[in-house]
């Protein structure tokens, strides 16, 4: 199991910090089309997050910018859904304990 | 896919929101009960996974990109209620962390990606997979499964944005439709290639307990 997190997670790191900085920046397919059909502009943005559009504020090189926080956001993700699934399994545990 | 804050009017949001907790309270319950040792590494990279992909946007025609979205993905390889917790996570995270969506519209988007994509995905890939069978069962539930999601919460997304009044449904619908079937090609082929690579490398994977 061990191999499977180093490989699953070495793959999402590779993905995110190597080729995130390379993806497309045109407007996705919801974007397109409220620009389109002008409703874009009815966006807003009532939290601006911690790491902007995935670009990681201070850091002028836009690739790197984007691969740390691509990184950041792997590392995150991972650690929450871990935490997430260990305390609802514990719950389950002591459930039975009872 | 994700919609921001200002798309979506008070009813909609919160309506979507509210349903989207009772299934996520459904799918920790269903987790609590089924979840197995093995299973926990998994739905850690299973999120780590979804979430480095969908900062891939690949262009599609016209000067409009897509990204996978990962839904079916998640079903296929521990089950519709770990898919949608695994969802669910991420868009929190995208949310909170990169805004990416907005946080009025965090459960219109859980529902949309998390809820279609797996829930429904799941039904989908299944019912092929039990007609067909075998590898090509597999493969071919997983192609039809992954596009559908992609189309179907984009056609949820134009009736959310209609019934808010924010573009109408006959102006949204079919553009919406149209450039997520192309955007859905893609969330096919990248679902198909990992089951693949998984079926490849560690088949026993795919045996494990569905949640």
């Amino acid at each position: 199991m061990k191999k499977i997190i180093f490989i699953g997670l070495g793959i999402s790191l590779v993905l995110a910090i190597f080729l995130s900085p390379f993806a497309s920046s045109s407007p996705d397919g919801l974007e397109k089309v409220g620009e389109g059909k002008g409703f874009m502009d009815k966006a807003e943005s009532f939290i601006a997050g911690l790491i902007p559009d995935y670009a990681f504020p201070g850091i002028e090189n836009e690739i790197i910018a984007t691969a740390l926080a691509g990184m950041i956001g792997v590392l995150i993700v991972f650690t929450l859904t871990y935490i997430l699934t260990v305390v609802i399994k514990r719950k389950k545990q002591s459930q039975i304990n009872k | 896919m994700h919609i921001p804050d200002g798309f979506l009017d008070a009813k909609t949001w919160i309506s979507l929101s509210a349903i989207s907790a009772g299934v996520v309270a459904i799918s920790v319950a269903r987790a609590n009960k089924k979840l197995g040792e093995k299973h926990i590494p998994l739905m850690g990279i299973m999120s780590a996974f979804i979430f480095a992909a969908q900062m891939l946007n690949f262009p599609v025609a016209g000067g409009t990109s897509g990204h996978f979205m990962g839904g079916v993905l998640a079903t296929i390889l521990l089950g519709p209620f770990a898919g949608v917790l695994i969802m669910t996570t991420v868009l929190i995270v995208q949310c909170f962390i990169f805004g990416d969506g907005g946080i009025t519209s965090l459960g219109a988007n859980v529902f949309n990606m998390a809820v279609i994509g797996s829930v429904l995905g799941y039904l989908i890939y299944f019912t092929f997979y039990k007609i067909i069978k075998g590898k090509t069962g597999r493969f071919i539930g997983a192609f039809i499964a992954a596009w559908s999601s992609i189309v179907l919460a984009a056609g949820f997304c134009a009736l959310e944005l209609a019934i808010s009044g924010t573009s109408p449904l006959k102006v949204t619908l079919t553009t919406m439709l149209g450039v997520h079937c192309i955007i859905g090609i893609g969330e096919a082929v990248i679902t198909v290639a990992v089951i693949s690579f998984v079926l490849a490398t560690r088949s026993d994977l795919l045996e494990l307990e569905k949640i």
